[in-house]
């Protein structure tokens, strides 16, 4: 399973250097939403600073749903994932190997993004290793929902308008607490973070776990 | 996992569903290690649902269905990895380039595995072309990568869609040594075709498909037959 | 099949005594409710809502969880049985509809409380959320495609959302209550000391509105049983024509 993963992973990465799309598409992309929000809400520093971690994670999750969306969508070009089927391939580890390849993508994203979020909201980031950490496993989090409903979906004709609804609702316990753990770092109270972060690692262990176990019999229908 | 066997294909009244639509109404067919299959029929008559049957992608849910001694009414997945399957779509990532996908797909460690260039010499690629990402290859190249996957991977069963289709008279012939190689070293090889003529040179039988199941069945290739003009 | 104003078979009978029973819960709660029982010291009238926001939670919540074991019946090699998922897709819209009402409900009914026709109360705001979440799932069952494929996918689709249940509703308890401001009347809890007739009142709606979630279930799930059935003759025709096809070449 495990070397699956890694064959997976580095697949998924290779087509990503070729094709650089989340790095020339969904960065921009999220970027956009950062300074969009930043439009809605306003030039006054007293309304942007403490929207800035939750626009921040509104902004990831978009992002993410692009992300999903562009995984899947390489396995279906071509029949792939018929391939991946005949090859042999064990279906956990090519759900951990996209798993893998498309948070490592979106952490990258999210360190650029951290950086224009601060900027254009205008607060100071602390506590680095809260959101780092948190952060990480938010984004497995998020990575393995979405990968999960991407196969689910990938034989419907309705995907691109499904995935979003089926996905955001059962992201928004990653919103809140994502969105709270980095509140507490920006202000410095770390302590309080540690039970959003409890939280973010339970979401992330559960689908992970749904996703292994899952993933070969949602393979089948794609 | 190798399983001694006379018969390397044997469907005996199968049937199979795509939600509501019969793709095949009761198959009955027997194929013998070693043999060359032509399937023959026009379209729609369940010719790729059989080869993807064959290859235990598609289920079975009434009659029995028995591949290279795998039973694939309880074991669909096993047989997968013992059968290549050469169907309409290529199963290449179109961003990376031929050398890549064939890396990949054959679990190799990294590109310069020899089974790679050997597999690109014997289909006649060459040159640029392996470096060059699929999405830029024409069909017939695309047809030749794929072949090469098919013969640097060696199963013992090739189930072929149309293998002829969109190549030039020298790609044909790869194809033809290619089939006939393979079933020279033992391996069974059932292709689906329109190119009569031409694919009957090759075999050494001949099935006809309509309406999802087998209605004629000729050994020795024996000229014509009205059933070949509907 | 049917002939009308007669119950042939005993599903008909057991539908017919369903919603008889619920109908006369239903009555026999909102005349209780609305003139027997008498009115808050604080609320007034408006206390009247606690015999229908609280069974309405209760019943969403109940399908739910019957939608979650449904869907894990029939995921269940031993117990695959289409009917299982007929079963969860009755239960999920069933349950969406009661949850909408709850919402409504529970709006209505904090608004004096509040001032606000909304403020993020934990069990409002996850409701509000798995009445999304439920609305995905439905449009999920939507999707044309062939019966067991569309079981399969709605069924793991269920077990994703309702794992997930329990999860939002503790982010957004800690949520919220790191916003805790004192008030005179605390909005999260709807807590009126409840006696007597109110009790009984209160309990018979809970009865009342389970047993019409059952017959609309029960209405909603014999209509997809008929939809199957048709689906199974079509396949069979299906499957007679494409044999035909093939004998008349």
């Amino acid at each position: 399973m495990i070397r699956d993963a890694l064959h997976i992973a580095r697949k998924d990465l290779r087509i990503e250097w070729r094709t650089r799309v989340t790095a020339y598409q969904v960065i921009p992309f999220a970027v956009v939403i950062i300074v969009l929000f930043g439009f809605a809400l306003g030039p006054d520093p007293q309304r942007l600073e403490p929207a800035a971690p939750g626009v921040f994670w509104l902004a990831v999750l978009l992002a993410s749903v692009l992300g999903v969306q562009r995984s899947v969508a390489i396995e279906l070009r071509e029949g792939a994932i018929d391939g991946l089927r005949l090859a042999g391939f064990d279906p956990a580890g090519i759900f951990l190997g996209k798993l893998c390849a498309l948070s490592g993508q979106l952490v990258i994203l999210e360190v650029l993004l951290g950086v224009v979020t601060a900027i254009v909201f205008q607060v100071s980031l602390a506590s680095f290793w809260l959101l780092i950490v948190a952060t990480l496993v938010a984004t497995l989090g998020i990575v393995a929902v979405g990968l999960l409903y991407g196969v689910l979906l990938a034989s419907s004709r309705v995907r691109e308008t499904l995935l979003p609804l089926l996905f955001f609702p059962v992201i928004a316990p990653v919103l809140i607490a994502g969105t709270k753990t980095w509140q507490a770092a920006i202000a410095k109270h770390a302590s309080t973070g540690l039970g959003w972060l409890e939280l973010l690692v339970a979401f992330g262990v559960v689908y992970c776990c749904i996703g292994i176990v899952s993933f070969g019999p949602l393979m089948e229908d794609a | 996992m190798g399983r001694a066997m006379a018969e390397a294909i044997k469907l005996r009244d199968a049937v199979a569903f795509s939600g509501s639509f019969p793709l095949l109404s009761g198959v009955n067919l027997a194929v013998e290690v070693g043999e060359i299959v032509l399937l023959n029929g026009a379209n729609g008559a369940g010719k790729t649902s059989l080869l993807r049957a064959l290859a235990g992608l598609v289920s079975i849910t009434q009659g029995s269905i028995s591949v290279l001694g795998y039973d694939l009414t309880q074991e669909r997945r096993s047989v997968r990895r013992e059968v290549g399957l050469l169907g309409h779509q290529s199963f290449l990532y179109e961003d990376l380039d031929a050398t890549e996908n064939l890396a990949f797909w054959l679990k190799a460690e990294d590109t310069r595995d020899d089974r790679i260039a050997e597999a690109f010499s014997r289909v006649g690629l060459t040159g640029r072309l392996l470096v060059t990402p699929v999405s830029k290859l024409s069909t017939g190249q695309r047809r030749r990568v794929t072949l090469a996957l098919l013969y640097a991977r060696n199963q013992r069963l090739w189930l072929l869609d149309e293998p002829h289709a969109g190549l030039d008279t020298s790609g044909r012939e790869t194809v033809d040594s290619l089939i006939l190689n393979a079933s020279h070293s033992g391996t069974t090889v059932v292709f689906a075709s329109h190119e009569l003529d031409h694919a009957r040179t090759v075999a050494t039988r001949s099935v006809l498909m309509s309406g999802g199941a087998i209605t004629a069945d000729v050994k020795d290739q024996i000229e014509g037959g009205a059933a070949n003009d509907s | 099949m049917h002939r009308f104003g007669q119950a042939h078979s005993r599903a008909d009978q057991i539908q017919r005594s369903l919603g008889l029973s619920a109908l006369v819960g239903m009555v026999a709660t909102i005349w209780l409710g609305l003139f027997i029982t008498p009115p808050d010291q604080f609320m007034g009238d408006l206390v009247r809502l606690i015999y229908i926001h609280p069974p309405l939670a209760w019943v969403a919540f109940i399908a739910y969880g019957m939608n979650f074991l449904a869907s894990l019946a029939y995921l269940w090699p031993r117990t695959r049985d289409l009917r299982w998922d007929q079963l969860a897709g009755a239960s999920a819209e069933v349950g969406v509809l009661f949850t909408g009402l709850t919402l409504v409900t529970g709006s209505i009914w904090g608004r004096p409380a509040w001032g606000t026709w909304w403020t993020w109360d934990p069990l409002l705001t996850t409701t509000a959320l798995l009445f999304v979440l439920y609305l995905g799932y439905l449009a999920l069952r939507r999707v044309p495609d062939d019966q067991e494929l569309r079981a399969r996918r709605s069924a793991i689709a269920a077990l994703i959302a309702f794992i997930d249940v329990p999860i939002v509703y503790f982010a957004v308890l800690w949520w919220k209550s790191l916003h805790q401001a004192p008030t005179v009347l605390n909005p999260t809890t709807h807590k009126t000391y409840i006696h007597g007739s109110m009790a009984w009142t209160l309990l018979l709606g809970f009865v009342a509105f389970t047993l019409t979630y059952a017959w609309m279930v029960m209405i909603r799930y014999r209509l997809g049983a008929i939809e199957t059935r048709a689906l199974k003759t079509q396949i069979s025709s299906a499957l007679r024509d494409r044999q035909l096809e093939g004998s008349h070449e």
